[in-house]
């Protein structure tokens, strides 16, 4: 089982004379998590539903668990498994019942299909629940069983659009622990997230959807290498504050208009003494000052030129807005 | 192909199991949809009954409505089966089930077969109201009941499958509802509830020829011995077009492309 899970070629579709998809290209190396990464609109739901069959491109060759989408889509529906961005999960029936559900329709026997689907309720923390319809579950409980009706057939390959948008941080822990448990057992795992956390936490491979096409792809280091390094931001309010720090601080870059300035560092405890030593032999003090290390962010503002995605609540910086002298200590 | 039909029943079979878990578990939405015929059959009997049986008498009336009642709740129960689909189609479940390696049509299959079951079943118990309330037929033979029962399954599975068309085209719950709400309607302007030469003359021929009548002539002549004529073939060439038209209208909706 070596090989890729997803391929695809040239991949485009319109929708009027609105171009969603312009030639995407997608390798995804069996048995890794690859992230399609993009803002809203980037067309990432688009993408995970061609190669889920559920639409059809106007152009490209895509080949998913080695079968031809075009010529043998039912070959390719029988090695997936797909989360759409909407739950998918009958609400008027019961979690077991939605379970067995999925059962019959993988035409598994009675029984294993009973096993299958308590297995799986207990495994995704739903066996209390089981009992009740699924109208009644939390957004997290309805993105779990979501997840699980996916599993029932074992699929080999498994789609996951946005799996953890709207849940709650607790949640969506919870959701990259069962992602990263299906990689364990050998599924390929292709997810799209506009969190660039996520994609940095859980894939292997990170391609950058903008404009209808593949901005950049690569591990997250690799992405991480596309960008300047890291730097210290330091902002004043003091227009001569500001021109004694600059004079102090020669290699670091200006911005005049906002009175800041940006010092390349690695942010480590060393480079930032050394910065507000320099700082403290001018005599001057920063208003505000934010150690910066490169992340996927970094990589996504070069790459697309627009505004990053709404910021997590566990975001990856190092941010502290606090004047410096606090700073220091 | 032989493999490609079992695939259609059993799949078809798990989605009407499906569909009828939902009846069973929400029965309000079916019993709704049997209290307009049932009221309408209470109010005409009792209420209209004496201004308009035209001095029949009130049982003679009870017997001249029970057929159009019948066949109007065929009408109102696959409105329901418009609004679930629709319902259906607005929700992840069908966009699921489109992913899978199951047979294509099995989910209208399962909706289609459902909602006949769900006819009958309504069939059943508005004619139960309608022999408590004094509805007896004529003589009828086995034969002729039997070909009553199919009359009705033929015109259940027929406004069923216009009914799912209509639940497919529909963006909405409420969009499916009003689209559905014809199939109602319709008995209202047909034979159901006054004989056709009560109505103003230019009206006849359209009260005559539209669905509703010639089916329910059909029915009143194998239950109640009256005269059918060439309302027979008529009734099933009616039923024979909507079902066509509404399977290949519904597949074609099915098979496109979601947005």
């Amino acid at each position: 089982m070596t090989g890729l899970a997803i391929a695809a070629n040239g991949l485009r579709k319109s929708y009027g004379d609105k171009t969603v998809l312009n030639g995407v290209d997608l390798a995804v190396p069996t048995g890794t998590v690859f992230a399609l990464l993009g803002p809203n609109g980037a067309g990432k739901t688009t993408a995970v539903k061609i190669l889920s069959t559920l639409i059809r491109p106007d152009a490209g060759q895509v080949s998913v668990g080695g079968h031809d989408l075009a010529t043998a889509p039912q070959k390719v529906r029988a090695a997936i498994g797909v989360t759409g961005q909407f739950s998918a999960v009958d609400g008027l029936i019961t979690g077991t019942e939605n379970m067995l559900l999925m059962a019959d329709l993988h035409h598994l026997p009675k029984a294993e299909g009973h096993r299958v689907a308590a297995d799986l309720l207990a495994r995704f923390d739903l066996t209390e629940a089981a009992g009740k319809p699924a109208s009644t579950y939390s957004g997290g409980m309805k993105r779990r069983l979501d997840i699980a009706m996916t599993l029932v057939g074992n699929p080999r390959i498994i789609f996951l659009d946005e799996p953890t948008t709207g849940l709650d941080p607790r949640s969506r822990h919870g959701m990259w622990q069962i992602i990263r448990q299906l990689v364990a057992d050998g599924t390929t795992v292709f997810l799209t997230t506009q969190y660039l956390e996520e994609a940095d936490e859980l894939a292997d491979r990170i391609a950058v959807l903008h404009d209808g096409v593949i901005a950049a792809e690569g591990t997250a280091e690799e992405l991480k290498r596309l960008v300047p390094g890291g730097h210290v931001r330091l902002r004043f309010t003091d227009p001569a504050a500001y021109r004694s720090a600059a004079a102090a601080l020669a290699e670091a870059a200006r911005d005049d208009d906002a009175l800041a300035l940006s010092v390349p560092s690695d942010g480590s405890q060393r480079a930032l003494r050394s910065v507000l030593d320099r700082l403290d032999g001018a005599g001057v003090e920063a208003d505000e000052l934010t150690v910066h290390t490169p992340d996927l962010d970094d990589v996504f503002f070069a790459l697309t030129g627009a505004p990053a995605v709404p910021a997590q609540p566990t975001a990856t910086d190092t941010a502290a807005k606090a004047p410096a002298e606090e700073n220091a200590r | 192909m032989s493999s490609q039909l079992a695939l259609a029943v059993r799949d078809s079979s798990t989605m009407l199991r499906r569909n009828l878990l939902h009846a069973r578990r929400y029965p309000s939405l079916t019993l709704n949809l049997l209290l307009t015929p049932v009221m309408l059959l209470l109010l005409f009997v009792y209420v209209f009954g004496g201004a308009m049986s035209g001095g029949l008498g009130r049982s003679a009336y009870v017997t001249y409505l029970v057929p159009g009642i019948l066949m109007m709740t065929i009408g109102s129960t696959v409105i329901g089966t418009a609004v679930s689909m629709a319902t259906d189609m607005t929700e992840g479940i069908v966009a699921r089930f489109r992913t899978m390696a199951i047979h294509r049509g099995s989910v209208l299959f399962g909706r289609v077969a459902g909602s006949v079951l769900q006819s009958v079943a309504s069939v059943v118990l508005v004619g139960a109201v309608g022999v408590a309330i004094g509805f007896r037929s004529h003589d009828a033979s086995a034969l002729e009941w039997l070909a009553a029962f199919g009359l009705l399954v033929l015109v259940a599975l027929a406004l069923t499958w216009i009914a799912v068309g209509m639940g497919l085209g529909s963006p909405s719950a409420e969009a499916a509802s009003n689209a559905a709400m014809p199939l109602i309607l319709l008995p209202m302007i047909s034979s159901a509830f006054v004989p056709l030469h009560s109505m103003p003359g230019w009206f006849q021929p359209i009260a005559q020829y539209q669905p509703f009548t010639p089916a329910i002539e059909t029915l009143r002549g194998l239950l109640l011995g009256t005269h059918i004529g060439n309302n027979w073939w008529i009734a099933l060439l009616w039923c024979a077009a909507l079902t066509v038209l509404g399977y290949r209208w519904s597949r074609a909706q099915f098979d496109r492309d979601p947005k």
